[in-house]
């Protein structure tokens, strides 16, 4: 019976049918049109005389950039070379921002739960005003409103004698880069590395076998005691000095374009953060709360045991996406004059007119950042979800 | 013996907690000691912040660059002779926006509440503070009018006649043509080049039409991507993410560059045009993932019954899972609006003369050399005012719109 019916059933009113022909000609479509696009691409390049390749990227640059941690030098070096340099730059505000931007976030998302009524509207207020305003809009005034109009060096802000703040740039107390630091440097990480299962160690002495963890806990002050030695001597901090009027020299100098990108970026990203952070606290069941001090634990370990380890699961994913906009963002840098990837990629491109080949470059490299910043999340991620039997 | 079998009832109520100002601020802001401390801190340098800026905004700051360039801010070089037709579209606008507020609470016993009222009063003395000379003050207090006046005209419709919502939708979208005519010209009016739209009006003009085209096309690629159809959904997820892993700015170059380069010869879109593009590719991408979560929110069993009913799957779609997925994510989908609607700033970056590119070239001018607070102050000003005041009225509208018990 059911065969003989589907038999009659025509062509046209059979739902299988058409689910595979209305995909075809919407795939149909799509092919000749991407075609279509691709063949009025090659004959407007063909028009101009250019051949699509990435060969000009061999022929010198010749134009100069603010900044430039590797070697870069405009009368010699290659387009290759200037892209690189950019594209450090950038690596270079989103690492900083990153690691910035979550401290402000977390930061301003507990003080939303403070008892402080100061404080707990002082962060929202902060949200409110960030969120409310464009992210350029906040780029142009730190740029042109507060860094560059800065004191000149002769007046500077000064901190503490060691941070000295001007509208030549910020400069920080900075470790002399040598063989030693690295080897230093290394020793640090093996402290923490080693502290890290230590710590470990040591909740699975109290938890399963009900010991004390005293001893483990000397152990841990010693070494982070040595750690800190470690850090304050044989790192050999450069303390910024006035060598002469106006004229410092030694640490670390961050120039005023930078300085803007990064602080606008981190307090622009902050907020959102702060915003994560809140609701990923307000997430976590009030029982869960209750039963903690129930069971008589003061309310700091509460929050770092019980509340923070369940928040966190809620909070990984916008976190990522949000990591991911700043990497995105830091692309506004050509506005303020810093030459990241992209502000590079375009001088590039008004130089060579070559539209296609640098838009190419920039769409892949920031789709491998984010895809990259994806992956560690992911990972986090992981850890932190929930394990169930 | 007594006081056990007493029952609860018979208890004297507990003493009522005398709310002082000196006690709200020991509670607040000292109770434990260390928030005495933090208090102290805080208060100390917010006092040095307003301290500074008052003293910065009373004495050194020069405030005659807003006034005296408050045209350009609003409308950039658009003819002066035609600014009437900008006033009779901020009027219509105004009577719809009074006609949809009546229309949705139509079912509220006071419209004008206490705290409405306050809000009216505020838009009044700002419109009666606002740089613009004293013909134009007037006129934006005639404007609150029309808001006021018209929704209680909304309200009366509303209530006589249940169609009357639908009336005032198709409204919005008839004058979005309206307005395209009024600013641009043509048919009976001198038209305008797209060169001269300028200042605020071509932010809020590029935010407005690429929230219109970007809707639906969000609306696609997000039932794209729950497709069970795997070249639909295939397509989607390429398109969704590749856009979602750029940034912006690139994709306003790519439609400042190289759509011309897409086309043949000789068609080479306007510049707005073209921004317009570059705006609602991106938006749409966000739009679609934010549509999604409110489709995923959809219970499974809502499609299946409709499908039992012998509704077709467009059926389905359009009468019973959309409505109850956009709802859910209505925050979502503003939040999108109000980031779409900061993004035009970008604009500025690839050329286009928006309300900061507007901005910009006045700080260029050599009298105003130096103002950089003053302007961004305002500018942050005014787009704070345009984004609080979508926000809050989405969320007074999902309070409308929420039909839960």
């Amino acid at each position: 019976m059911t065969t003989q019916n589907e038999a009659n059933i025509p062509l046209w009113r059979d739902e299988r049918f058409w689910k595979i022909a209305v995909q075809l000609i919407v795939l149909a479509i799509v092919v000749a049109i991407g075609s279509l696009l691709v063949h009025n691409v090659s004959v407007n390049m063909q028009r101009s005389g250019v051949v699509f390749g990435f060969r000009f990227l061999d022929s010198q640059a010749s134009f100069a950039i603010g900044e430039s941690i590797i070697p870069y030098n405009p009368a010699v070096d290659s387009y290759r070379q200037v892209m690189l340099a950019g594209l450090v730059n950038t690596l270079r505000v989103i690492v900083v921002g990153i690691i910035l931007t979550t401290i402000v976030g977390i930061l301003a998302g507990v003080a939303s739960f403070s008892e402080n009524w100061l404080l707990r509207k002082g962060s929202q207020v902060y949200v409110e005003v960030i969120r409310n305003t464009p992210l350029l809009l906040q780029l142009y005034f730190w740029y042109r409103a507060v860094f560059t109009k800065l004191p000149r060096p002769a007046d500077r802000l000064e901190f503490l004698n060691s941070f000295y703040l001007s509208n030549r740039g910020v400069f920080l107390p900075w470790p002399t880069v040598s063989w030693n630091l690295a080897i230093w440097a290394g020793v640090v990480v093996a402290i923490a590395i080693g502290a890290f299962f230590l710590w470990r160690w040591r909740i699975y002495l109290m938890v399963e076998q009900g010991q004390s963890g005293l001893n483990q806990l000397y152990i841990l002050w010693g070494l982070g005691i040595i750690a800190l030695l470690i850090i304050i001597f044989p790192f050999n901090w450069q303390v910024p000095q006035e060598v002469s009027p106006g004229n410092i020299q030694g640490g670390l100098r961050l120039t005023i374009e930078y300085s803007a990108l990064v602080t606008g970026l981190v307090v622009y990203t902050g907020a959102y953060i702060s915003e994560i952070v809140r609701a990923g606290i307000q997430s976590v069941a009030k029982g869960q709360w209750e039963a903690a001090r129930a069971l008589g634990i003061h309310s700091g370990l509460t929050m770092r045991l019980v509340v923070f380890p369940q928040a966190l699961r809620v909070m990984i994913p916008p976190l990522n996406s949000q990591y991911m906009n700043l990497a995105k963002n830091s692309s506004l840098a050509i506005a303020i004059g810093y030459a990241d990837i992209y502000s590079v990629a375009n001088t590039t491109y008004n130089q060579t007119g070559r539209p296609v080949e640098v838009m190419i470059i920039i769409m892949i490299t920031y789709l491998i950042i984010n895809l990259l910043i994806s992956v560690v999340m992911n990972q986090f991620n992981r850890i932190a979800q929930l394990r169930e039997r | 013996m007594t006081s056990l079998s007493s029952p609860p009832g018979d208890l004297a109520p507990p003493p009522e907690m005398r709310d002082t100002p000196l006690n709200w601020i020991k509670n607040n802001l000292f109770t434990p000691w260390y928030n005495g401390l933090i208090t102290v801190v805080i208060a100390l340098i917010l006092g040095y912040f307003f301290y500074t800026f008052l003293t910065w905004s009373f004495t050194e700051a020069k405030w005659d660059v807003i006034p005296r360039n408050i045209q350009l801010f609003n409308v950039g070089r658009y003819p002066r002779s035609q600014y009437w037709r900008l006033w009779v579209l901020l009027g219509l606008i105004c009577t719809l926006s009074g006609l949809s507020w009546g229309a949705i609470a139509r079912n509220v016993a006071k419209l004008y509440s206490r705290n409405i009222l306050i809000g009216i009063g505020c838009a009044v003395v700002v419109c009666l503070l606002f740089p613009v000379p004293l013909p134009n003050r007037l006129l934006l207090v005639g404007m609150t009018g029309l808001v006021v006046g018209f929704s209680w005209v909304g309200q009366q419709a509303g209530r006589k006649n249940p169609k009357f919502g639908i009336w005032v939708s198709s409204t919005w979208l008839l004058l979005f043509f309206i307005a395209l005519w009024l600013i641009g010209g043509g048919l009976f009016l001198r038209p305008v080049s797209s060169n001269e739209w300028q200042g605020l009006m071509l932010t809020v003009l590029t935010a407005v039409v690429s929230i219109v085209i970007c809707f639906p096309l969000g609306v696609l690629l997000a039932l794209g991507r729950r497709s069970p159809l795997p070249i639909f959904k295939g397509l989607s997820i390429a398109y969704i993410e590749l856009v979602r892993g750029v940034p912006l700015i690139t994709l306003l170059f790519m439609g400042q560059v190289m759509i011309p380069l897409f086309l043949p010869d000789g068609m080479r879109p306007d510049r707005v045009i073209r921004a317009i593009v570059g705006l609602t590719l991106f938006s749409a991408a966000y739009l679609a993932e934010n549509v999604r979560g409110g489709l995923q929110a959809v219970p499974r069993g809502q499609a299946e019954a409709a499908s039992a009913l012998g509704l077709s799957t467009p059926l389905v779609v359009i009468l019973i899972v959309l409505p109850q997925a956009l709802k859910a994510v209505i925050p979502a989908i503003v939040g999108q609006f109000i980031s779409l609607f900061q993004d035009t700033t970008l604009l500025a970056i690839v050329g286009l003369v928006e309300l900061l590119g507007i901005s910009n070239s006045v700080l260029a001018n050599p009298q105003f050399l130096g103002r950089f607070s003053e302007v961004y102050l305002y500018n942050g000003l005014l787009f704070w005012v345009f984004c609080y005041a979508m926000s809050a009225s989405s969320r007074w509208v999902e309070k409308k719109v929420n039909t839960e018990h």
